[in-house]
């Protein structure tokens, strides 16, 4: 029941948790890792035990201002640690060491492309470097068992301003908050594995009979996937609007204020939740067993340097000066691997078009069957360059180029694995060689066998596809002698379709594509079709 | 050969390191005078013989084997009950913890077993180091040597009995507000607070952060500089222990300090009048004497934030407990929020199915009196519309506490005041008023709000029946612990009485 | 001894610091709390304006650890003081969700 004269503007603001990639938590030295049993990666200080001290993690400290400098945010020199106090079964210690007054990072913004090819500026209006809690187990029906191992994870929160006005909007901060922080290296941002959540605040401007109404502003806690972020935006947006047209003068933000509010995956549905600090007073102050930190100028512009080019400028660069189309250029700037590879394989000399189309194409392909990213196949930028020069000079079809390019990545992966396996064995069995040679001369030529294949395959995994194709025959034979073998071969073996091309039947073009196949198939593809036609035409017209 | 057990530290290590005595012997005398005197004193939550034992055998192997043992070697250490050790309980005094076996070692202790000591034993303390005479305890009562009707002060009252007693060679306490040199004082002995971080307070269970600080109780000044040494110094796993190189305290500690200028704060002496009772007065006035007879030169300087002052009740008050009070109890309400009864530690036996109710009536069940209420005043200072009146209120005042102090060290080099404004008082006399047993701290509480260094000495006895120790207390910058040990070992060459032989000859039953 | 704070007030302080209180337990911590924040009071008296507050005893800046691992305690070391365990994890009454 939408009244049309109703002008309904949603406002959001999203909190985005996300955990960094360090190799220990935030002030232990404990494993920072998702999915170890349980209590595994624990010490006294994520614990809590009496005494125990937080000591913080430098690398976290500069992941975080990382992102904050990639957000445009101003980085001051003086930041400090709040301890926020509260009580919870995963929170061991009482309180979180979080950031209250001096967040690390303030005043950014993420430009968030949108579907009708504009850019929307997100103001961000903080990130503050914290730690994460434990996890409440709710296997068991009666009680509820407490893992620590998360207990201590720095996480980034970062803060939106209340710029988002719809479920497309907040998708597309959130997807876009995602790739900046793969690209910086700083999280790997696995949704399955809780390195983000969100958490919206959503309430609606609803202007009828030009007065305009605010709705109560919704938190939705703690959402681990896209999907429910979406879902749960879209939902708030939708009940918010029925709610008020229920009671318009009392369903409003100066009667309601904030409340908190879960969301049911299952149902779709967003559930009133129960404040968990009842009295909702988390009595910061300033943590005394933490120094503040101290960022300087130099060591700021020191991370600055290494943040080098952005997702969006990058994007923008491949269209430019690649001339791809939107499509490529964002899928290509989703990592920061990826592009590397493209640019590298560009300033070899190769053809960016060519390059991305294997990149996006074939190499996409194989990193899809085999799970991981492109950069992960093991492709390099030379072999890729090699690759597209060989179809830029009419050296290979597209056929053999992707034989050429299963064969490089089979081998690289083949040889990989052999020489992890072989890596430990090493010393040993130029011991054992040695102690064979010795003892038993009768078996040292099984050794040396074995020796000599290993360095042979390992010497392989340097070859390039270009050497590959010709190894396996597939370059475009430019030979004419092998080609005319080849097409009187064909000719004599065929004599049925011979006889029809020259009688001029109706079959005519259709036999003259049997017999450019017979020498394509006795070419293993290594024939250029194009030439086996001309000379067919030119040999049987001869006759 | 005295008696082991009124040895100093450092003598009783030369002892053993120079195969005079073994380390077996030495830790068995100190536990054949614990099992003698523990009966009246009650310093001991835990005694660790056979730990004890098992560590004296390791050191006299070492000595056998020709092998340094540390310049602790094999000297009988007792240890306050907030400091983690891995083998026995670490309970801070408090219900919550009674059975609590930490999973890790304290740096502190670490530190000491590696210089040789033998840790003999876990001291009582007021509950989580909460109080000024250890009354607070929830294990037991510790009395003071000097006349077993009194309090020995606190909150390391064990770790001062366990000294004066001579049931330990040498103890740790912990100080926040003076609790090291304020039971030092009331047991007569040596009680050494260094700058705050100087030592690192991994381990140690933690009361006020800001301000806790782990230092010495020992029976010489020379003692106290040989256990600083061992346990001073930065740790990786304590952010706020100060990164500075740890100097030879003991290499010039018999070398009087030249050019000394002896700081006398006016707010302490014509300002507090008052506030002292006359035999601490008398010795306080001796020990300038002493100073004077050494060449000192005597100078006023003036802390007017830490200034005394008496109510026509005669009750004593001061800007600088107020902070002090402010700040602890605001760390400590969120300190001591992990004592939830989830992790370790006191769960009522009640079957409650509400977290929250099971937080509640676990805490009430298992934390004293005064623990609550601190818990509860830090709460009220930090909550919503009453940080600014009190907490941040109370920051601001820390900081014109400690500038007060840099100020008078333009002018000396130490500043000299009592420790406390009366000796040792019965047990049970200040029990009902948390305002007055807050007083007995109104001289050592703003050098920890500075983060200062201070040390109480034994300067005499009052005229009691039986006698009681007083202590003078010296106060020196940042970081000055060697010129601050080397002006306190002046004193003690000098004094007039030693109340280590004054009091052996006293039997331990008031 | 004057200023007292309410039941109310007491209560709620002790909701806060998670102490369940009886009701002679309110009387008496009303009257000895009121009596601590009236001496508090006394630091009302003095000018703090312009003055930085004191966090710490002795200001350090950046002390920062290196990203490496050190070894962690066993399950059993974590858990040997756990008041309830099952398996590995603590035990706890059902509560809802995370905290966060």
């Amino acid at each position: 029941m939408v009244n049309t004269n109703d002008i309904v503007q949603p406002i959001i603001g999203l909190e985005i948790h996300v955990e960094l990639d360090t190799e220990t938590k935030m002030f232990c030295r404990c494993k920072n890792n998702f999915g170890d049993p349980p209590n595994t990666n624990v010490c006294p200080v994520c614990t809590s035990m009496p005494g125990a001290l937080p000591v913080m993690n430098g690398k976290a400290v500069e992941y975080s201002m990382k992102v904050g400098l990639a957000l445009g945010c101003n980085v001051p020199s003086h930041t400090k640690w709040d301890r926020k106090n509260y009580y919870y079964p995963d929170l061991p210690k009482g309180y979180q060491l979080s950031q209250y007054d001096l967040p690390l990072c303030e005043h950014g913004y993420l430009e968030v492309p949108l579907s009708d090819g504009s850019a929307k500026k997100i103001r961000v209006l903080r990130a503050h470097l914290e730690e994460d809690a434990g996890k409440n187990i709710h296997d068991n029906p009666r009680h509820t068992g407490v893992d620590l191992n998360r207990a201590g994870v720095p996480l980034l929160e970062i803060v939106s301003e209340p710029d988002l006005n719809s479920v497309e909007e907040v998708a597309g901060y959130a997807r876009s908050m995602q790739r900046l922080v793969r690209w910086l290296g700083v999280s790997e941002a696995n949704m399955q594995m809780g390195h983000m959540r969100f958490e919206p605040n959503i309430n609606l401007h609803i202007t009828r009979d030009g007065k305009t109404y605010k709705t109560p502003i919704i938190e939705v806690k703690n959402l681990n996937s896209f999907r429910s972020l979406e879902g749960a935006v879209a939902y708030e947006i939708t009940r918010q609007y029925e709610e008020w047209q229920a009671d318009p003068e009392g369903f409003t933000l100066a009667k309601l204020g904030k409340q908190n509010r879960g969301f049911d995956d299952a149902t779709g549905r967003t559930v009133f939740q129960r404040d968990k600090e009842e009295a909702h007073d988390y009595r910061y102050f300033p943590d005394p067993d933490l120094p503040t930190v101290e960022v300087s100028d130099e060591w700021r512009e020191r991370v600055r340097s290494e943040i080098g080019e952005l997702p969006l400028a990058r994007r923008a660069r491949y269209m430019e000066q690649y001339s791809l189309n939107f499509k490529d250029a964002d899928a290509l700037t989703m990592d920061a691997a990826t592009g590397d590879l493209l640019d590298g394989a560009v300033a070899l000399g190769a053809d960016p078009k060519i390059c991305a189309k294997f990149l996006l194409g074939e190499i996409s392909a194989i990193a899809n069957e085999k799970e991981c990213t492109i950069a992960e196949t093991g492709i390099n930028a030379v072999q890729l360059a090699n690759l597209a020069n060989l179809i830029s000079t009419g050296d290979i079809n597209a056929t053999a180029a992707k034989i050429v390019l299963k064969n490089v990545l089979n081998l690289k992966v083949k040889m990989q694995s052999i020489r992890d396996q072989i890596k430990p064995l090493m010393v040993p069995s130029q011991k054992m060689f040695k102690f064979v040679n010795k003892n038993k001369p009768q078996l040292t030529d099984a050794f040396r066998e074995i020796l000599k294949q290993t360095e042979t395959a390992t010497q392989n995994l340097g070859l390039l596809p270009s050497q590959i194709a010709e190894a396996e025959g597939l370059l475009i034979v430019k030979d004419t002698g092998q080609l005319e073998e080849w097409v009187d071969a064909a000719i004599a073996n065929s004599p049925e379709a011979v006889e029809i091309i020259r009688s001029g039947g109706k079959k005519t073009e259709k036999s003259f594509g049997f017999l450019t196949g017979q020498v394509m198939q006795v070419s293993k593809g290594a024939a250029s079709a194009k030439d086996v036609q001309a000379l067919l035409r030119e040999k049987l017209a001869a006759k | 050969m005295s008696n082991i057990t009124e040895m100093s530290a450092a003598s009783l290590a030369c002892a053993i390191a120079g195969g005079e005595i073994t380390s077996v012997q030495s830790t068995q005398a100190y536990l054949d005078a614990i099992e003698a005197r523990e009966g009246d004193i009650q310093a001991y939550n835990e005694v660790l013989a056979d730990h004890a034992l098992q560590q004296a055998r390791e050191i006299d192997a070492k000595i056998a084997a020709g092998q340094n043992p540390g310049p602790l070697a094999g000297v009988p250490i007792a240890i306050k009950d907030n400091l983690c050790t891995t083998y026995g309980h670490t309970t801070c005094a408090s219900k919550y913890l009674t059975n609590f076996q930490a999973p890790y070692m304290s740096t502190a202790v670490a530190k000491l077993q590696a210089a040789g000591a033998v840790i003999i034993g876990k001291c009582n303390m007021d509950e989580f180091a909460m109080g000024s005479s250890t009354e607070n305890s929830s294990v037991k009562i510790t009395r003071n040597p000097w006349d077993i009707s009194r309090v020995p002060g606190g909150s390391s009252g064990g770790s001062a009995a366990a000294v004066a007693g001579d049931m330990c060679a040498a103890s740790l306490g912990s100080d926040t507000g003076g609790s090291i040199r304020q039971p030092a004082a009331f047991c007569g002995v040596v009680g050494f607070k260094p700058t705050y971080g100087r030592v690192s307070r991994y381990g140690l269970v933690a009361f006020g952060s800001s301000l806790d600080q782990i230092g010495p109780l020992t029976k010489t000044v020379t003692d106290a500089a040989l256990i600083t040494g061992v346990i001073a110094g930065h740790d990786d796993h304590d952010a706020t222990s100060l990164p500075n190189p740890v100097p030879d305290y003991l290499a010039d500690i018999d070398k009087p300090v030249e050019n000394l200028r002896i700081g006398l704060p006016t707010e302490f002496f014509a300002g507090a009048a008052g506030a002292l009772s006359p035999d601490v007065k008398a010795a306080i006035d001796q020990a300038i004497d002493t100073y004077k007879n050494l060449g000192a030169e005597i100078v006023e300087v003036s802390l007017p934030h830490s200034r005394i002052d008496i109510d026509e009740a005669g009750g004593l008050s001061s800007f600088a407990v107020a902070c002090y009070y402010i700040v602890c109890t605001a760390e400590c309400s969120s300190n001591l929020a992990r004592f939830d009864g989830v992790h370790y530690g006191h769960r009522t036996n009640d079957e409650l199915t509400d977290i929250i109710e099971l937080y509640s009536r676990s805490r009430a069940e298992s934390l004293g009196d005064e623990v609550k209420r601190r818990i509860m005043l830090g709460n009220y200072s930090l909550s919503s519309g009453y940080y600014d009146a009190y907490y941040n209120k109370a920051l601001k005042v820390r900081r014109l506490i400690a500038q007060d102090f840099a100020k008078a060290f333009e002018n000396c080099d130490v500043i000299l005041c009592p420790t406390t404004p009366t000796p040792a008082f019965k047990i049970g006399e200040k029990t009902d008023n948390p305002l007055e047993m807050y007083a007995a701290d109104i001289f050592t509480i703003s050098v920890n709000l500075a983060g200062l260094p201070g040390i109480s000495l034994p300067a005499g006895f009052s005229n009691d029946d039986p006698k009681l120790p007083i202590g003078v207390q010296l106060i020196g910058p940042v970081l000055s612990e060697e010129n601050l040990l080397r002006t306190a070992r002046m004193f003690e060459k000098n004094r007039i009485q030693d109340s280590v032989e004054t009091k052996t000859e006293h039997e331990f039953h008031g | 001894m004057s200023k007292t704070i309410d039941a109310d007030l007491v209560r709620h302080i002790g909701k806060l610091s998670r102490i369940e209180l009886g009701d002679a337990e309110v009387e008496t911590l009303g009257r000895q709390i009121g009596a601590v924040l009236e001496y508090f009071d006394k630091l009302q008296q003095l000018d703090t304006e312009g003055v930085e507050p004191m966090a710490h005893a002795i200001e350090l800046t950046n002390v920062l650890a290196e990203d490496v691992l050190k070894p962690s305690l066993t399950p059993d070391q974590a858990l040997a003081n756990a008041p309830a365990r099952d398996e590995n994890f603590f035990m706890v009454p059902k509560v809802l969700g995370e905290s966060s």
